[in-house]
């Protein structure tokens, strides 16, 4: 349910005028709630920076993260991660 | 024993059928016209974080506690405690490192690499396990996005569990 929370609070913060982007662990949740921009990542319940103590591995997922919001598309945005999987 | 590998298939095979509202439209758009290198950041989890002193999260709410908290932004992330405790997810990756879940200390490194203009002064977190959001779409969400706002923040960055 979390991802559904995440969703439903990045809506509400977004309509106050500020730019949101997130991270998914459910994708056909995301697909459901729509929140304006999301990074879908491969990792199980709990994990959603990949690995613990891999700093390398969480800033590569913030980043892409990040540059959802220099995507110009229309929202939704849902994005599936590049290369993130777990060493 | 059954592994959290298969306990995460199963609560993924029952969040497949379970009756998630469809929340409409589309969603709002604020789209950012603002390099990052001089935008204000937040951060938002819904791991249930606390700090020691705060009241925890109520986990007898029927529906999910839709409560929240606030992080100050100079917390020592060690001292984070994570209220969401679930069999859906296996805690000991956040017990060992709390940027997995919130990556605060991430995000610091960012602004010292000046790739993100400040850190606010304040962080939120909210409770996972909300199968009621009513009261969570209505008033709390609303509210930090209100708070969030009067602090001049431009991002939020919002991580589940």
């Amino acid at each position: 349910m979390c991802n559904q929370s995440v969703g439903l609070i990045q809506r509400a913060v977004e309509a106050t005028g500020i730019s949101t982007t997130s991270i998914t662990l459910d994708e056909s949740i995301t697909k459901r709630v729509k929140p304006p921009r999301a990074l879908s990542v491969p990792y199980r319940f709990g994990y959603p920076l990949g690995e613990p103590n891999n700093p390398e591995l969480q800033h590569a997922i913030i980043a892409e993260a990040l540059s959802l919001l220099e995507n110009e598309e229309t929202p939704p945005i849902l994005k599936v991660a590049g290369t993130l999987r777990v060493p | 024993m059954v592994s959290i590998f298969k306990l995460d298939d199963l609560y993924r095979f029952f969040m497949r059928a379970y009756p998630v509202k469809s929340y409409g439209g589309a969603p709002p758009n604020a789209a950012l016209h603002k390099e990052l290198n001089r935008c204000r950041v937040a951060l938002i989890t819904t791991a249930g974080l606390h700090r020691p002193e705060q009241t925890p999260y109520n986990d007898k709410i029927i529906g999910g506690d839709c409560s929240y908290r606030e992080i100050p932004n100079t917390i020592e992330t060690q001292l984070l405690a994570l209220g969401h405790r679930s069999k859906a997810f296996d805690a000991s990756g956040t017990e060992s490192d709390i940027n997995l879940v919130f990556p605060l200390d991430r995000f610091r490194e960012l602004e010292n690499e000046g790739k993100i203009g400040s850190l606010n002064d304040r962080h939120f977190s909210f409770m996972g396990s909300i199968t009621k959001p009513k009261w969570l779409i209505e008033k709390t969400a609303p509210e930090v996005g209100q708070l969030l706002q009067a602090d001049d923040v431009d991002v939020v960055f919002l991580t589940p569990v």
